[in-house]
């Protein structure tokens, strides 16, 4: 396999963080493998959002044949790897487990997958070649999951596929912005290196709008593939946003894992602003990095938080704690954030998206040396309003089912910028 | 408290529960040991002319994951000099006067067979048990196997030793041969006091793809080996059972095969078997495995009233009949537990592919419905399912009285009933 991008500098903060599922040895793959009961027509397999087939993958390693598991992964999903580790597989393939019913623990599936191509990948073996050129050439704007995924489907079938990353490296938030024990980005890149090797042209630094006319882009493929994700983290536009010591939840995490001048000293207290996935895992590195107390501050209580249970049951293990039903209403500081002026509020009815109502004189602050927003990310769409026949809603690209195309014949999309940001997996 | 003591052809042992002659019986410390545990009795690694053994000797048949369901081995009789041999058997016989021990025997020629029978004797021991049973090795050499294998070979050799002993003499049969009968007979015939079975199974355990060698592997060969292990019982069970039937037998047996709990252990003696041997387990597992066998054991005594082994010897064997008076107008039929099944449908695919096409997915739940009118009660579902109890296979209340297959062929030859097909 090509080392592009590899190695990483040393010194980058994800490096101390250790995998919470870590790599299982051959006797655990064995073991854990030998329980599956093969289902038929097995649950996990609808489960999956790829609809990878599990138990035939599972009996594989089972019986030593761990290449044909990892053919039947990457046939399913081209990102199998990255999936393993990154996939919320207690709600998926591993929570519809029929070992559940039986209040027997499920089977690992996302561990048994990952064991299966880091095989591959440290073996060094090639499943897949370029198809046999077909002239034609596609355009793909981004080098994530989305993108990744697209690129390599289209070479398979002889295609030339040209990625623009406007990053300097591929691998969108599989890279930058997954929790490092779920996924360090070394593994990310090694899937990505996997990928490209089949061929595709990959163009690095190059922002499409600004660099790229979109219009010669147009001239110049049969088809454009978009998948450019999510853009800046969100703010939570109040008064003192702009200070020192306040950051985005994915600017953070990216130099948690990318920048080896990153560190946190002198932080001991963080807050971090949201309740989504997000939120959750900012919090947990943080925590797992040495920073003495780190708070959520949400603005429902508990059960109304779009995170995982299971994530947050997991934070809260590392020790997170959380300022439930405040609102944020100004960052205090000399210019360097000190705290969250919060007011308590509380949902005006039972409906869970209910708006919230302020409890009057509840003002108080909230002391921080850190403050983390994870309260989403921008939509970035918009670039490209201006051509023709595009359908959009919500900042989002409006994507056909059946076809992937997105109001235009020649413009297709997939991943977050079309479905608003749920996983890894491609369109 | 129920009493485990057994009378054996004249043997007595606090239980019926042996050492096979096997590794585990090699030497006098080891056996020492094992008394120290609980065994009852040891048969003593064969005895003869010592050989020199190869390495590697033992192969493993795994399944999903689980290692020696079966097990086999190219492993030959004792490699220590005859001497030490009798010195440990008689020091074990002086420490351990309880507790049995057979000395296991293997050589060629009358005189042979009479001095070793001596020197056995001359060490306290409590039986021979003659090996007539090695698939590997020794059967080249004509003994072994090749001798199990020849009625009248066993029945003259077998006349030898009883000829020659003053103590009970055990004859061990080779389960490599088409009819168990006719060895276990020819040995009653030559005076066998008792017969043990069965020996290991000849056998090829594996093969190894990468260097397309067989196993276990020596110096880029291989030879067949003796099988054994969990995975032969039911050889081992069909093998005693035909005996324990045998009119022309009638002298006790021990069993041998693949026993490591108590109940396979009571299955054999339920078949016929006074007392039972024991190798593979304890080779996997150690001596220590016979707590939860005598353990066991009791706690069944107790729970159904048995007060000594000899009341459970043989109870099985009357229901052990020919297919031709099975009762065809039996039927049962499976039934699913609805709260219980967890939505494999392992069951179904196996009804479907591998059975009689009558257990069916529904389409707004995971678990399936048998269809009872076409179920054959052939069982193959309860045994794919994996929650324990979720199947279950019901008797149908049939008005039909018992039916064989002996009376239905003479009421369809008499034209009386019409030829009946399945589904």
């Amino acid at each position: 396999m090509t080392e592009r991008f590899l190695p990483l500098p040393n010194g980058r903060a994800e490096e101390q963080l250790n995998d919470a599922k870590p790599l299982y040895t051959e006797s655990q793959a064995r073991a854990e493998s030998n329980r599956c009961l093969y289902c038929f027509d097995a649950p996990c397999i609808q489960a999956c959002p790829t609809a990878i087939d599990i138990p035939r993958f599972i009996k594989k390693i089972a019986s030593d044949d761990l290449r044909g598991a990892a053919k039947t992964i990457l046939d399913a999903n081209i990102l199998g790897h990255s999936c393993s580790m990154v996939c919320p597989v207690e709600v998926l393939c591993v929570g519809r487990c029929v070992y559940n019913d039986m209040k027997v623990p499920p089977i690992q599936i996302g561990r048994l997958q990952r064991y299966a191509t880091e095989w591959l990948f440290s073996n060094n073996i090639r499943l897949y070649a370029a198809g046999e050129p077909n002239g034609k050439r596609v355009a793909i704007i981004g080098g994530g999951p989305a993108g990744l995924s697209c690129a390599a489907e289209l070479a398979r079938q002889g295609f030339h596929a040209v990625i623009y990353e406007a990053r300097s490296l591929p691998g969108g938030l599989n890279v930058t912005g997954v929790a490092p024990y779920k996924m360090h980005a070394t593994d990310a890149l090694r899937e990505v290196n996997y990928i490209l090797d089949l061929g595709i042209e990959l163009h690095t630094g190059t922002v499409v709008g600004r660099d790229i006319d979109i219009d010669w882009l147009q001239a110049n493929y049969d088809a454009i593939f978009v998948g450019i994700g999510l853009g800046a983290d969100g703010r939570l536009d109040i008064p003192g946003e702009t200070q020192e010591g306040v950051v985005g939840a994915v600017d953070l995490i990216e130099k948690i894992k990318l920048d080896p001048t990153f560190n946190l000293n002198g932080v001991s207290q963080a807050l971090v602003v949201g309740g989504g996935n997000t939120a959750i895992d900012v919090t947990r590195e943080l925590l797992e990095l040495g920073v003495a107390n780190v708070s959520l501050v949400y603005r429902r209580d508990e059960n109304s938080m779009s995170a995982y249970a299971h994530e947050w049951n997991a934070a809260k293990k590392c020790g997170a704690t959380a300022f439930f039903g405040r609102r944020p209403v100004e960052i205090v500081g000399d210019g360097r954030a000190s705290g969250i002026r919060c007011v308590k509020v509380s949902p005006a009815s039972r409906d869970k998206r209910s708006s919230l109502v302020e409890i009057p004189g509840s003002e108080h602050v909230i002391a921080a040396d850190l403050i983390v927003v994870a309260v989403g990310q921008a939509k970035l769409a918009d670039t490209f309003g201006g051509v023709d026949g595009l359908v959009f809603e919500d900042g989002r690209f409006v994507v056909d089912a059946e076809t992937g195309r997105c109001g235009q014949t020649k413009w297709f999309a997939g991943g977050d910028c079309a479905n608003g940001g749920r996983c890894a997996r491609s369109c | 408290m129920p009493d485990l003591s057994v009378n054996f052809a004249g043997i007595t042992s606090p239980n019926p529960f042996w050492l096979a002659s096997a590794p585990p019986t090699n030497s006098g410390a080891q056996v020492m040991r094992a008394f120290d545990h609980g065994w009852g009795g040891a048969v003593w690694k064969t005895l003869g002319d010592p050989i020199v053994n190869v390495s590697s000797r033992f192969g493993s048949l795994s399944y999903n994951g689980k290692a020696m369901i079966g097990f086999n081995n190219i492993e030959l009789i004792t490699d220590r000099p005859l001497d030490v041999n009798f010195r440990e058997i008689a020091e074990v016989k002086k420490r351990y006067p309880k507790n049995t021990v057979i000395v296991s025997l293997m050589v060629e020629t009358r005189d042979e067979w009479r001095d070793i029978i001596r020197r056995s004797e001359d060490t306290g021991a409590d039986g021979l048990e003659l090996n007539f049973g090695c698939p590997h090795g020794m059967c080249e050499r004509g003994m072994g196997s090749a001798v199990g294998q020849e009625p009248k070979v066993c029945e003259e050799i077998t006349s030898w030793a009883v000829d020659a002993s003053s103590i009970p003499v055990i004859v061990k049969l080779t389960p490599n041969i088409s009819d168990i009968n006719r060895p276990g007979e020819a040995a009653v015939r030559g005076g066998a006091h008792a017969l043990s079975l069965i020996n290991t199974i000849k056998s090829i355990i594996g093969v190894d793809l990468k260097r397309a060698t067989p196993l276990p592997y020596v110096a880029g060969k291989s030879t067949n080996g003796g099988y054994c292990g969990p995975a032969v019982r039911p050889i081992a069970l069909h093998m005693l059972s035909q005996l324990a039937q045998n009119p022309n037998v009638g002298v006790p047996i021990s069993g041998i095969g693949g026993i490591e709990t108590w109940h396979d252990a009571l299955e054999f003696i339920y078949l016929g078997a006074t007392t039972v041997q024991v190798c593979t387990a304890v080779m996997h597992y150690g001596y220590r495995i016979v707590r939860e066998m005598i353990e066991g054991t009791e706690n069944f005594m107790r729970e159904n009233n048995f007060k000594t082994i000899d009341e459970m010897i043989g109870k099985a064997v009357p229901n052990y009949t020919e297919w031709g008076v099975l009762d065809l107008n039996y039927k049962r039929v499976a039934k699913i537990d609805a709260t219980t099944c967890i939505g494999c449908q392992l069951c179904h695919v196996a009804c479907w592919d591998g059975a009689h096409q009558c257990i069916h997915p529904q389409p707004t739940s995971r678990v399936p419905v048998v269809d009872e009118n076409e179920c054959v009660g052939c069982n193959l579902c309860q045994y794919v399912c994996p929650v324990a109890g979720c199947i279950t296979m019901e008797d149908v209340q049939t008005t039909e009285p018992p039916m064989n297959w002996l009376e239905y062929s003479d009421l369809l030859s008499q034209g009386k009933i019409t030829r009946r097909f399945g589904h």
